[in-house]
């Protein structure tokens, strides 16, 4: 059977700037497949090009077997596209949303009203779905699209960014929701930049940096091959930087420690990587107090996504977010992504 | 947040699944009706949109119908006392305006009709119009055009209807139909350049930059306010150039003559006469080029 979702090297260029390189992935029938990555890695351009809503430059994209760009209205009967901006008609009930989403996917007459009913209820929007959505709040609204977004029933759901902008409360109920669905055998594609929406969520997850795709597996058998452990370590609140220099230099002599480094942003604390699993701690606090220092705290945990990011990209997943939305013309993407 | 976003929990209970993904169950649409049909059901989808927006936000519509009748009351008042005879074979001012007024309101509705779709695709909405599996994306033309036609018409009545009540009489049956058709032949026309514009102008600034610049110019280089004959050369070469004109003089005449036909001359151009048959075919070849030369933009944008 023809996965999901198959991408293969797929390129896309705007102009002169490279938006996606080389992207390669593919989604199973029945898991959530996570796309992590910072704001302006190439997700959005790359969901954008498997949506038919962009061509791509170079590479396939099938769903289901079928050729994004040979075929591409059969492939929209298949996909469910929810954006990260949710674009509602303010002056339509959410009721009349989904109707008009009705009438375009061209559902059955008969069937249209139980449909409508249907998925007002798995989304629980029986409260609002006769009201204005102009009046909704951020979760009203996100679960609104959600349910256009399922009304046709496609085969795979490709979602931006689900949860940007969403309350803790909301965020939670659309990770249960997409939960459900993977129970009922729905396929998720989403992206997020968030590492514990990934991590909570995604069966697979591909990791991709500047357009290109540079990790993909299941989140622990990445961080699986990342390996080590990792300790923080704060020898003062804030540390002056000779001393934290200076732990750093005796620390590195320790057999176990294989990586150190200095978090100016963290009142210079250390990250180390030590072997797995080791006894690692107490080891390392003996040394510091023979040596006449501190310790303010010292923590010993499994490698993260962020650590899997860092070690793929020589930086941290919130380093690469500051960087890019230092670099990032929101009015110009808002142009690339108008139609 | 308050905590009511949190949904009930959802019934799991397997006869209430309903949301079952299509894997055993085909897609939907596929082969389960005629493309025509599925055509129809998402134009009607589209149109009914803007019908509800309508009917929900009728300020549009309400400041569409009293404008023109502001223009027939205080325009028509403004020439009242220019002697008999001046405005050709009016009899008044006012019964000369009428038509002008007609004509210039339905284009000036049709030329704002890109700005909901200009919205559309700086709000994203549109995309949600572009990943849906539409038979032709021309619905999406359509359904403007179906609406602006509506409210052209609606306009057109009231003018209609007004001018009889100022005194300007009315048409013959026949030449209420041709009218009717004049207006929509123009529409067409001005609503397919309106939405070529917005697709292919960058946001909304720039499209009302565009329609604030054609509008009044258009208006004043045509005959809705006076004759041809009123003008200097320069202008009545323009004004025969423009098919406003062509829309205003027939429309004119059919007003102050029962006895016409295809033959009658409507207007005096500076190289010819225009007989209303003319006019009409200036006009189905003005709404015919326009919606030819959108086509590329339309393709590019929509393909």
């Amino acid at each position: 059977m023809a996965p999901a979702v198959l991408i293969h090297k797929l390129q896309k260029r705007y102009g002169t700037t490279d938006a996606v390189k080389d992207v390669s992935l593919q989604v199973e029938a029945g898991e959530i497949f996570g796309l992590l990555g910072p704001n302006g890695a190439g997700k959005t351009t790359t969901l954008r090009c498997l949506c038919t809503l962009t061509q791509p430059n170079a590479g396939t994209l099938e769903v289901s077997g079928i050729s994004v760009v040979e075929n591409p209205r059969l492939v929209r009967q298949h996909l469910g596209y929810v954006a990260q901006e949710v674009a509602l008609d303010k002056v339509l009930t959410g009721r009349e949303l989904l109707e008009l989403q009705a009438s375009l996917y061209h559902l059955p007459r008969a069937v249209i009203k139980t449909r409508i009913n249907t998925v007002i209820q798995l989304l629980g929007l029986e409260a609002w779905a006769d009201n204005k959505t102009g009046t909704y709040s951020g979760g009203i609204r996100k679960r609104l699209d959600l349910a256009a977004g399922l009304l046709h029933q496609p085969d795979v759901l490709v979602l931006d960014e689900p949860t940007v902008g969403l309350d803790i409360e909301s965020r939670v109920a659309v990770w249960n929701f997409l939960r459900q669905l993977r129970e009922q055998g729905t396929t998720v594609l989403l992206t997020s930049h968030y590492l514990e929406e990934v991590d909570a969520l995604a069966d697979r997850v591909a990791i991709i940096d500047q357009g290109v795709v540079i990790a993909a597996d299941t989140p622990s058998a990445l961080k699986d091959q990342v390996g080590g452990d990792r300790v923080t370590l704060r020898i003062r609140e804030f540390a002056p930087l000779a001393e934290a220099e200076q732990a750093k230099s005796l620390l590195q002599t320790l057999p176990f420690v294989q990586e150190a480094l200095i978090n100016s942003a963290q009142g210079n604390s250390l990250n180390l990587v030590v072997a797995a699993q080791s006894d690692a701690l107490i080891t390392i606090q003996q040394t510091l107090q023979t040596a006449g220092l501190p310790t303010f705290g010292i923590a010993q945990s499994r490698p993260s996504l962020d650590d899997v990011y860092l070690a793929a990209t020589g930086r941290t997943l919130l380093d690469a977010e500051l960087a890019a939305s230092s670099s990032r013309d929101p009015k110009a993407e808002r142009k690339k992504n108008m139609r | 947040m308050s905590q009511t976003t949190i949904p009930p929990k959802p019934d799991l209970e397997p006869e209430n699944m309903p949301l079952q993904p299509g894997r055993s169950s085909s897609p939907v649409s596929v082969g389960a009706s005629s493309s025509l049909g599925d055509f129809v059901q998402e134009t009607t989808g589209l149109t009914r949109r803007l019908f509800i927006q309508l009917q929900r936000r009728p300020t549009t519509l309400v400041a569409g119908v009293i404008q023109p009748l502001m223009w027939l009351v205080l325009f028509g008042a403004l020439f009242q006392n220019v002697p008999q005879g001046l405005f050709g074979e009016s009899q008044n001012y006012g019964q000369f305006l009428g038509a002008g007024v007609i004509v210039f309101t339905a284009f000036g509705g049709a030329l704002n009709a890109g700005l909901p779709v200009m919205f559309d695709r700086e709000f994203g909405f549109l995309n949600r119009l572009l990943v849906a599996p539409l038979v032709s994306r021309f619905s999406i033309v359509l359904a403007s055009a179906i609406f602006i036609t509506t409210m052209s018409l609606i306009q057109t009545a009231a003018i209609v209807a007004t001018s009889a009540f100022l005194g300007a009489g009315l048409p013959d049956p026949i030449g209420i139909a041709l009218v009717t058709a004049i207006v929509l032949l123009l529409v067409l026309g001005v609503t397919a350049l309106s939405l070529g514009l917005a697709f292919s102008l960058p946001g909304h600034i720039e499209l009302i930059a565009v329609i604030f610049v054609t509008n009044l110019p258009l208006l004043f280089a045509s005959t809705a306010l006076v004759p041809l004959s009123f003008m200097p050369r320069w202008l009545q070469v323009v004004a025969s150039l423009n098919p406003l004109s062509y829309a205003i003089e027939p429309i004119r005449y059919l007003y102050l003559h029962s006895d016409w036909s295809f033959a009658s001359v409507v207007m005096q151009a500076p190289w010819g006469a225009v007989t209303l048959g003319i006019a009409l075919l200036v006009l189905v070849g003005f709404a015919g080029a326009s919606l030819v030369a959108i086509q590329p933009v339309l393709r590019r944008r929509l393909a």
